[in-house]
């Protein structure tokens, strides 16, 4: 039992370092601007353009059921306006960033783990490294910029897509009027709503790209370690953006 | 001229090197022997950095690679050119892009790397395969286009990592051809860790066996064929009897 907890405690600094070690690897290649620039355009082209469908997908689904369901709680007892208050600062301030977040957890922290954990176990890693090439500025800081700068991108695109589909849902199926249904969603907007929401998709950028690369890079085991890696690499994106997401809550509300 | 000295590495438990010594000298070409699992491989890694020693040091050209910051692990890597096990080729990238890869990084001008992929690819026999992608090539061609992305580079080193394994013997009597080839052409010095004791004899000049992470023995050729050490007698001729076969039945697939 005692002989387990050590091995338990060991293993967390253990892990912790190698974060640690990770990140200031990471750190330092953001002066290997000649490695990671022409790089990055095509990253942001994988990470953000090609996540625009799901993304897009699920804005407008959720627009429909904000519509439907704040429609059918306010009936009687609130202005029904105010469905457009509620679509509005759910998608801009929770629903857009947090859905697309896990989603993207999936679709972008699994494909950076795979991608990474594959090359490092056919050793394509150690490769580059011998073609004098600094892989944490090769692998990792094109795909962590990228992600950091068009996660927000893809949420704005997101919340504009959920607010227009909640709209459409409101005039068509609820008797609102299109002049109601703005008057309600600029009812107690503040710009805070926007950034607040970008904000918090960037650091999900950021985070589920760090995580990712972590995984990819430190997998050992052939085919079996890259499975694990892209499993550990969804599960600890999506506990992370849960928790930023109450972070930000607590620091900027 | 690249020397181990004393090199020490374990991984967890394992003690793969116990004190590793050897010394290539410019020109020639030094074939390092032993079971599968013995640390040969974790022994070559040491010379471009992609493994630290635990103790003892590896110097190339007078520089302790493990000593090197950043900048000068860099200009010692582009002297040196690593052939892997399994090509290690970019699956994402063509023939050609990934024997440009490192010449861009040499920054050299489109012409010469256009010109030095076309001799690399002359070399190990390969002309017009440059827009093929790794999926499409066969195991020796995966080989030839890895040893090519080492030599398009000019290094004054150059590493193969069990170049033979996995092939049948026509095309392993190829790439030690090949290797050969690239010896007599380049003029460069070489480590090649193998246990395919024909490629070792045709592509050697000296021999180094290494046994529980350290040599048994190191000697030309003729030396080794004519060994009375049991252990490295045993080892060449291939015989399951013998001093090392409980040795080699422990240490098969460990690291």
């Amino acid at each position: 039992m005692y002989r387990q907890l050590t091995v338990r405690v060991a293993g967390g600094i253990e892990a912790l370092g190698r974060w640690g070690h990770f990140l200031a690897d990471v750190g330092r290649s953001l002066r290997d601007v000649d490695t990671w620039g022409p790089l990055t355009a095509v990253q942001m082209r994988r990470i953000g353009v090609q996540s625009l469908p799901i993304a897009l997908f699920i804005s407008v689904f959720t627009g429909i059921v904000l519509a439907l369901l704040s429609s059918y709680s306010f009936t009687g007892a609130v202005p029904l306006y105010f469905v457009g208050t509620f679509v509005g600062k759910a998608m801009m301030l929770e629903l857009a960033p947090v859905l697309v977040g896990l989603a993207l957890a999936g679709r972008v922290g699994a494909n950076i783990a795979a991608e990474l954990g594959t090359m490092r176990v056919t050793e394509q890693v150690d490769a580059l490294e011998t073609l004098a090439f600094n892989p944490y500025a090769y692998l990792a800081v094109p795909r962590v910029l990228a992600a950091t700068w068009m996660f927000p991108a893809v949420v704005a695109m997101a919340i504009a897509v959920g607010i227009v589909s909640g709209w459409v849902t409101a005039i068509n199926l609820l008797d609102l009027s299109s002049p109601d249904f703005i008057k309600g969603l600029r009812l107690f907007y503040q710009f805070k709503d926007i950034w607040f929401g970008l904000l918090k998709s960037m650091s999900f950028g950021l985070v589920i790209a760090l995580i990712g690369c972590y995984k990819g890079l430190y997998t050992q085991g052939g085919a079996e370690g890259v499975g694990r890696q892209t499993t550990a690499a969804v599960v600890l994106s999506a506990e992370m953006i849960l928790v930023l997401d109450a972070f930000w809550a607590v620091v900027l509300l | 001229m690249i020397v181990f000295r004393d090199v020490e590495k374990r991984f967890g438990e394992k003690e793969v090197l116990r004190g590793f010594s050897l010394e290539v000298r410019d020109g020639e070409t030094m074939v390092i022997i032993g079971h599968s699992g013995s640390g040969k491989s974790v022994a070559l890694k040491h010379v471009v950095g992609l493994l630290q020693p635990d103790a003892g040091e590896v110097d190339v050209d007078g520089d302790v690679v493990h000593l090197l910051d950043r900048d000068a692990l860099r200009v010692l890597r582009s002297r040196i050119g690593f052939v892997f096990q399994f090509a290690a080729l970019f699956d994402s990238m063509s023939v050609r892009e990934n024997l440009a890869l490192g010449l861009h990084r040499q920054r050299l001008d489109a012409r010469t790397i256009d010109d030095r992929v076309r001799e690399a690819l002359a070399l190990v026999d390969l002309e017009g395969a440059e827009g093929k992608y790794p999926a499409e090539l066969s195991g020796g061609m995966r080989k030839r286009v890895g040893l090519a992305r080492a030599i398009a580079l000019r290094p004054q080193y150059l590493l193969y990592d069990e170049p033979t394994t996995g092939l049948d013997p026509v095309t392993s009597a190829v790439i030690n051809q090949l290797m050969v080839r690239t010896r007599e052409k380049l003029g460069v010095t070489g480590i090649v860790v193998t246990h395919d004791m024909t490629s070792a004899y045709t592509v050697g000049d000296r021999i180094a066996m290494l046994y529980r992470g350290q040599v048994r023995q190191v000697g030309t050729v003729a030396q080794i064929q004519q060994t009375h050490d049991p252990i490295v007698r045993q080892f060449i001729e291939g015989r399951p009897d013998g001093a090392a076969a409980f040795d080699a039945a422990s240490a098969e697939g460990s690291v």
